[in-house]
């Protein structure tokens, strides 16, 4: 089910302004790999460029190739509404449709195919909240505002709305970065628990979060303000954090930088 | 919103001694400061006195008249206040503001939503910013030049308009024409509507705009197409908002005098077609019948307008408790 | 692949079917075209309902071939699409041609002899005559009435947000709200009540009293939002250095927000300036210069539109077109400048 990434020659543009340069990388099922790097170097950008959301920002435009399995997301006739489909994303601040209950907006994804039953519903929501780890803190208020909830739940309950159309692939923009530290575990431990079932690439600036809950660690830097942001190196993330074969990345992990 | 903490915060403790408490809370004790805060206030109670004052004068200048009206106040066909014994009601007013309001809202709300919608999600940036400015200006043209434009120019327009309705919807009897001028409800609820277009789209617009821009890429980031975005996060926002901005735009259509007065050809019948000319609203008929009026006639045209001064203040509470109670709900600054 | 978005093509997920990005205009192209034919055919005179028809055939050919092609979901988004810019185009027309007209028309008589004459002893059927009366009459009244509700309208708001808790900044609040829906013709009745009881007859200055009423609840939410604008930290600032707080408000809140006051006075001039109806109770009209707003009949530039549609000749219109022109003009350039100043004199703070 969950589908491997694999990036090619990568730039994006915002208007005549080049975000990222040139960036290649390979993301592998089932995994988990943290983007890590400091503020401006264009990680939550390409994050963006895995899902197609780059190009809803006014000027966003996107060269090179995003092969999901072997189909390439920017392809000739490729619809990007598809594209959201197949790659879920969750973001920085928690973002429950406001005038929707917390069954709703679960089930808003699914509700735009149209052809769902009731009770097929309610298993999909039970189901992705569950997955979510809410399921037990809001099943008896279902009918309420998702707005009504705490932080983290809120979170968690917009990672139960992704997963709910079963993406391939989910993509994590800084999801703990609005959150408290014991939210913040319930997120890390769930995401342990999504990458039996998902393709998870999570950008964080937590550095011991990219050390708890990845596989693979990718760093991105960017020479100066004004520069493009690039890919440094990814690797393994028990090397990138012990071992790394780049100095920079060494300087940035141990705090010389950034 | 950040407003100042001075109306975000709760009112002080009961005071004890008021006066001396008020001093207290505001430091309030040098003579200018006083001299400021009695300004102040005195508007705002002069605001309040005047008010109070539109409500008693127009009321006890209505009782006068109504109290020897020798037909029914609210139930005559006829509006003859000069005669010997006087005649008048208000029936037909009645009916002629609520449906050419309806008619303007029926016509101009969706249109002005499109717009809004238009301007904020569909048109290109370069034309969505010169075209919202225009629509602003236009806002802001006076009534009577409407009413100059819609007496000349639509409504010799019109008649196309109208025979085909004639033809097709004649038999259900709301579109059925005796060919004459179409100087009718019809006519002016279009025109109304064409004037309170852009007052819906521009406060429409604004509302639009403010949705977060992460409700919307909650939306898209679940594979939505464009308009499945604005259904699920921009509509549902928006729509405390748009109410408003209709209530707004009803308020208007509800008091336009000059460009019904110019426009319609008025009687005193309520007639089934919307496209026969007829009929009349309290504006129109307080500005067409002005200037014949005696000072009972004028009275009498005073208690008309008490009774659209109270469908006025009607649909504005009416928008204030909808607005008030979708914002509950919605929980939207959670 | 439980629930998957596109479930026709099993080869590819993320590839639909899906139209050419010219298909929007071509189907604009045809829809034109086939209600031209059908207006042709079918003998419809106005070209209005040739429009109609073609944005029919447009909405509905749009749904139909996207619904084929591309399926529903993609069809609905098209069709909304076509119904925003539909809408578009029928409020555009209408708007276009008042501005158009009122410029064409206005034209015609619109010379500095028409600005600096009265109607004076010219009948409304005949050529000549101009609007210098109502051009003063306007400006006087116009003057007057913001000479009440400015001073009375910025210290309300300045009540309600620098002062105000409690239950009469609440009773201001909600009544400035139900006075902003005051028709303009209940203001004039009121004042004309007033004069009812008083024995007096049309002058100038009562239109102003009825004008002021619509425009302080106008001015009062303008200064409130500008005031909010003003962060707090500037009035703790000055407060902790021990000012007063009414020289706090003169000199640290008002000056920052005094551009967009300016703006909320001048938009609200604009708005008054074209209000007829309690001019037409109050002020009545007059052929002649009256200088005088406390004594007499004046006239209005609204009131004189009016007037000379009612009175129904050729001339009389090239008049009230020219007179709409002056009017248009006069609030426009009063629009444009507060814009102006709005945006050179935005608080650099707030938003």
């Amino acid at each position: 089910m969950a589908k491997r990434i694999d990036v090619s020659g990568l730039s994006a543009y915002y208007g005549s302004f080049r975000a990222i340069e040139d960036i290649s990388m390979t993301v592998e099922p089932r995994t988990v790999t943290a983007f890590i790097g400091p503020s401006g170097c264009g990680k939550s950008t390409f994050l963006r460029t895995l899902n197609r959301m780059h190009e809803v920002t006014s000027g966003g435009r996107v060269e090179g190739k995003v092969m999901l399995d072997d189909e390439n997301l920017y392809g000739a006739g490729v619809d990007p509404v598809a594209v959201r489909r197949e790659v879920g994303m969750v973001f920085q601040r928690p973002n429950p449709f406001p005038t929707m209950s917390v069954f709703d907006n679960v089930a808003a994804g699914l509700r735009l195919n149209g052809s769902y039953k009731k009770s097929e519903l309610a298993d999909v929501v039970e189901k992705s909240l569950k997955g979510a780890n809410l399921w037990n803190e809001v099943k008896d208020r279902l009918n309420k505002p998702g707005s009504g909830l705490s932080g983290g739940q809120q979170q968690r309950l917009c990672i139960a709305r992704a997963i709910a159309v079963e993406p391939k692939v989910l993509l994590m923009d800084e999801p703990c970065s609005a959150l408290d530290p014991i939210s913040t575990l319930a997120i890390e431990d769930l995401i342990g628990e999504l990458k039996e079932r998902f393709t998870i690439v999570i950008v964080t600036h937590n550095m011991q979060q990219a050390a708890r809950v990845s596989d693979r660690t990718a760093f991105f830097n960017l020479a100066a303000v004004g520069q493009p942001g690039k890919l440094i190196e990814i690797d393994d993330t028990e090397r990138i954090f012990s071992n790394p074969s780049v100095q920079a990345t060494e300087d940035y992990i141990s705090g010389r930088f950034g | 919103m950040d407003t100042s903490t001075e109306i975000t915060d709760t009112p002080p403790p009961a005071p004890q001694s008021s006066a001396e408490q008020k001093r207290a809370a505001r430091g309030a004790t040098r003579p200018g400061d006083r001299i400021f805060l009695g300004l102040s206030r005195g508007s705002g109670i002069f605001l309040l006195v005047i008010m109070a004052a539109i409500a008693v004068f127009l009321t006890y200048r209505a009782s006068l008249a109504i109290s020897k009206d020798h037909g029914n106040f609210l139930t005559t066909f006829d509006w003859n206040a000069t005669s010997i014994p006087p005649v008048f009601g208000i029936a037909v007013l009645a009916y002629g503001t609520v449906v050419s309001s309806i008619i303007a809202m029926v016509l101009a709300v969706p249109i002005a939503v499109a717009i809004a919608l238009f301007l904020t999600h569909y048109a290109p940036r370069r034309l969505s910013g010169p075209i919202a400015y225009v629509i602003d200006l236009l806002a802001a043209v006076p009534s009577i030049v409407y009413g100059l434009w819609g007496a000349l120019i639509l409504v010799p327009h019109m008649n196309g308009l109208f025979g085909w309705l004639n033809d097709y919807f004649g038999w259900t009897g709301l579109f059925s024409w005796d060919q004459g001028a179409p100087r009718s409800m019809l006519t002016v609820g279009i025109l109304l509507a064409i004037m309170i277009l852009p007052i819906i789209t521009n406060v429409s617009r604004e509302v639009f705009r403010q949705v977060p821009q992460m409700h919307e890429e909650a939306a898209l980031a679940l594979g939505a197409t464009r308009w499945e975005v604005i259904r699920m996060a921009v509509l549902p926002f928006g729509r405390s908002g748009v109410i408003s901005a209709s209530m707004l735009g009803l308020g208007r259509a509800l008091g336009e005098t000059m460009a019904v007065a110019t426009v319609l050809s008025p009687d005193f019948l309520i007639h089934g077609s919307l496209l026969n000319p007829g009929g009349g609203t309290f504006a129109q008929n307080i500005a067409s019948k002005f200037g014949e009026a005696t000072e009972f006639g004028r009275d009498a045209l005073i208690a008309s307008g008490l009774v659209l001064f109270v469908i006025t203040l009607l649909v504005n509470g009416a928008a204030r408790m909808i607005i008030a109670r979708r914002a509950e709900y919605s929980g939207a600054n959670a | 692949m439980s629930h998957a978005a596109i479930a026709e093509k099993p080869a590819s997920t993320l590839r639909g079917a899906s139209l050419p990005k010219w298909s929007p205009w071509a189907i604009a192209a045809g829809s034109v075209a086939v209600a031209v034919g059908i207006g042709l055919a079918a003998g419809l005179d106005s070209k209005v309902q040739w429009g109609l028809i073609a944005g029919l055939i447009f909405l509905v050919a749009t749904y139909a071939i996207a619904a084929s092609v591309e399926g529903r979901r993609q069809a609905k988004d098209r069709i909304a699409t076509a119904l925003v810019w539909v809408a578009f185009l029928i409020a555009v027309v209408p708007l276009v041609s008042l501005v158009w007209v009122t410029i064409s028309r206005g034209v015609k008589v619109l010379n500095v002899y028409f600005l600096t004459h009265s109607m004076g002893i010219v009948a409304d059927s005949q050529p000549g005559g101009g609007i210098y009366h109502a051009i003063i009459g306007s400006l006087e009244q116009v003057a007057l009435a913001t000479l009440i509700a400015a001073p009375v309208g910025i210290l309300t708001a300045i009540y309600l947000v620098e002062y105000g808790r409690g239950k009469l900044a609440r009773a201001v609040t909600f009544f400035v709200d139900v006075m902003t829906g005051v028709p303009s013709i209940v203001a004039g009745l009121f004042i004309l009540s007033l004069m009812l009881i008083f024995k007096m007859e049309p002058f100038g200055f009562a239109g102003s009293l009825a004008l002021a009423i619509l425009m302080m609840p106008v001015v009062v939410r303008s200064t409130e939002e500008m005031l909010k604008l003003v962060p707090n930290e500037l009035r703790e600032a000055s407060l902790a250095l021990g000012v007063p707080k009414w020289r706090t408000i003169l000199k640290v809140v008002l000056p920052t927000s005094i551009g967009g006051i300016m703006t909320g006075i001048m938009l609200s001039i604009a708005r008054i300036t074209g209000e007829t109806a309690p001019v037409l109770l109050l002020v009545f009209g007059n052929r002649f210069i009256n200088n005088n707003p406390f004594e007499g009949a004046q006239q209005s530039l609204p009131l004189y539109i009016y007037q000379q549609y009612a009175a129904g000749a050729d001339a009389s219109y090239d008049r009230a077109w020219a007179a709409s022109l002056t009017l248009i003009a006069f609030v426009m350039i009063l629009n444009l400048v507060a814009r102006g100043i709005a945006r050179w004199k935005a608080p650099k703070t707030g938003r």
